[in-house]
């Protein structure tokens, strides 16, 4: 059994912790939160033991991992914490809010020789899987450009009181939103030249983005751009929809959630599945089935592939700290890059002094 | 109370934009259903056909059609309806925008102890959890007022969060509350069928409906397709059959006679967007599952 702790009970904190504590290999032996009234009511429904002061609960505990789902500025020097006792660490996206630390938190987890993870769940979705497998295979030959999209309904009207509302400490658009794509555009492409046209905007909020727009220029593949589309006040959308087309000189590949969708001009020869012209595949189809379903086989499948890792069963290596810092890396070029001060109508704040802002206080010494 | 079920239940996926197989064909149903108007032609075609109940989530846009069905009695005096609540995206995009206390607070009217508890200030009983439940559930329920609602289910997203929790106890704060404010009957919608069943059966909520995805392709049946079929060879609980058709990827033939094969079906719940294919639907039903015909007839005769 693996022992596994988990830290802030937000909405990916409380899912991740369902699904763990339907694990078969895993014993929560903890659980840590700032909102005494969720301990009270975890601990007498569920029997889990609670603390809410997080160095308290590593040393009683004593997790071999944890699974760190607090407000994203505290991420940094709560993996920190862990890491340094041995501890492996499944952290939230984005893993900080600044390259630099993400780079260090990748660096020491690799020197301590424990299993790290970062929650692009993206990357255990079938459908994007797939496209990682047509991609390797040279499915639609050189691949030239890539519109990379997000849209959702989360802001809708100008409120918002939460964490979340702020980007000093790490909500908005670009970090709850964007990061998925970016992250999608790394695992396929790796990393960026340099980006251009940035546009970080609002609509409706006060003190964070809304709208991500930017072009990003790849050195390989040579000549290959990115289009990065991504707005969360579009109320069109039933909830987040992540879309990705790719144009190559051997044809075309769209996938979002539940499909993709792919035109080859000529055959690939390592794809015999794949017919020339259109080829539809489905997540009915490339969903593996999970042992215990919240939300999406992707959810499961990231943890158990963490677990895994940690229990010594399977190499881990998926979606890791250092791949996550990638991530981080982009987004601190598009905040460098931002050129939304320069539309006339411009609200939004711009400046890299504000978005690498500490946090007023590590979130285990905060009071509830 | 023990309701019986309907062999055939219509399912309200296809309305709201809901398609696991593709975005596009959701969204261009998402378009087609704008109107109530349009939805309510369907609703008509499945009456017709003697398919009577509709199992609908307590999205906002249902209470148009409630509305209609209120304005015309003798025509839907047969007409039910099975809500699975909550509608978890109202709740899931709260707490993203105010925190999770910040949407208690706006979807609980009443502060006074409620806010205690979330301050910390005091224990949460049992009775607190009751306390919460209940006007969260008045609010899902009130747009059905006055019409039949036999049957109402928790929907799957908080079922198998509670399921993968082990907060055991909220199954049978759920169950109690149906029966006794709305003097109806409990379900359990879940992605994770076998792992449900003991635990309903260990608080005591015997004989449960349960509505999961049973599909000849395994799609979402956690814990796999032979888990699951032992399950429902024992009989201990009433399924509903949902994703038969796995959102189109199995012709319909061949999924309804796999389903029809299956052991203690109580149900089975299906989406569609004309009447042509409603009638296909319960031609096919007939053929392999001679028990729903006789019922469906004697529905649409009106003897029932």
């Amino acid at each position: 059994m693996v022992r596994i702790a988990v830290a802030g009970l937000g909405k990916m904190g409380i899912s991740h912790l369902s699904i763990l504590k339907a694990h078969m290999d895993v014993d929560v032996v903890a659980v840590c939160d700032t909102a005494q009234y969720l301990l009270d009511i975890l601990n007498k429904n569920t029997g889990v033991n609670v603390h809410s002061d997080f160095s308290r609960m590593l040393d009683e505990a004593s997790p071999a991992a944890l699974v760190l789902a607090t407000p994203s500025a505290h991420h940094y020097e709560m993996a920190r914490t862990a890491l340094d006792r041995g501890i492996s660490v499944f952290c939230e996206k984005p893993l900080t809010l600044a390259p630099d630390q993400s780079a260090e938190l990748a660096a020491l987890a690799q020197s301590r020789d424990v299993v790290h993870q970062v929650g692009y769940h993206y990357r255990f979705t079938s459908t994007f899987r797939e496209v990682k497998r047509l991609i390797e295979a040279d499915a639609i030959g050189q691949i030239t450009h890539a519109l990379a999209e997000a849209y959702g309904p989360v802001v809708l009207r100008p409120k918002g009181s939460t964490w979340r509302s702020r980007r000093s400490t790490g909500g908005g658009c670009l970090y709850d939103y964007a990061a998925h794509p970016i992250n999608l555009l790394n695992w396929y492409f790796g990393m960026p030249a340099h980006v251009g046209g940035t546009s970080i905007g609002k609509v409706f909020s006060r003190d964070t983005d809304d709208e991500v727009y930017s072009t990003l220029y790849y050195d390989r593949p040579a000549g290959l751009t990115a289009q990065l589309s991504v707005n969360w006040c579009d109320e069109s959308q039933r909830k987040m929809t992540t879309k990705l087309t790719l144009w190559g000189t051997n044809g075309r590949i769209s996938a979002d959630r539940q499909e993709v969708q792919a035109y080859l001009r000529e055959p690939c020869g390592p794809l015999p599945d794949y017919q020339q012209g259109w080829n539809m595949r489905s997540t009915t189809h490339l969903a593996a089935p999970v042992w215990f379903y919240l939300r999406g086989e992707e959810y499961s499948a990231q943890l158990d592939h963490f677990v895994a890792a940690v229990a010594g069963r399977r190499p881990g290596g998926e979606s890791c700290f250092e791949s996550a810092s990638q991530t981080d890396r982009v987004i601190a070029m598009l905040l460098a890059d931002d050129s939304s001060d320069r539309r006339p109508d411009a609200t939004a704040a711009k400046g890299v002094s504000r978005f690498f802002a500490k946090a007023s206080a590590p979130f285990f010494s905060r009071q509830a | 109370m023990r309701a019986k079920l309907d062999r055939l239940l219509f399912g309200d996926n296809q309305f709201f934009g809901v398609n696991h197989m593709s975005e596009d064909k959701a969204r261009a149903q998402a378009m087609r259903f704008r109107d109530a108007a349009a939805v309510m032609e369907v609703l008509d075609a499945a009456l017709d056909a003697g398919v009577r109940t509709f199992m609908c989530t307590t999205h906002d846009r249902i209470s148009a059609i409630c509305d209609r069905m209120r304005a015309n009695p003798e025509r839907y005096k047969e007409f039910t309806f099975y809500p699975s609540m909550p509608y978890a995206h109202k709740y899931a995009n709260a707490v993203t925008e105010e925190g999770m206390f910040g949407a208690l607070k706006r979807f609980l009217p009443d502060e006074g102890r409620l806010s205690a508890i979330l301050r910390g200030g005091m224990a949460v009983a049992r009775k607190d959890l009751e306390g919460l439940a209940a006007p969260l559930m008045d609010a899902e329920m009130k747009m059905f007022r006055g019409l039949s609602t036999p049957v109402i289910f928790l929907q799957n997203i908080v079922v198998d969060l509670l399921l993968g929790l082990g907060a055991k106890q909220a199954f049978r704060i759920f169950a109690d509350q149906v029966r006794d404010r709305y003097r109806a009957e409990p379900g359990f919608i879940t992605m994770n069928m076998p792992r449900l069943l003991p635990v309903l059966e260990e608080v005591g909520i015997d004989n449960p409906i349960i509505c999961a995805n049973i599909n000849k392709l395994g799609f979402r049946m956690s814990g796999g397709l032979e888990a699951n079929e032992r399950v429902l060879r024992s009989g201990r609980f009433r399924a509903i059959a949902m994703s038969v058709f796995a959102s189109g990827a199995i012709p319909p033939e061949e999924a309804i006679k796999w389903v029809c094969g299956q052991p203690n079906i109580a149900s089975i719940v299906f989406g569609a967007s004309r009447g042509a294919n409603i009638r296909h639907t319960c031609e096919l039903v007939d053929r392999y599952w001679p028990a729903a015909s006789q019922e469906r007839r004697a529905l649409s005769a009106g003897t029932v």
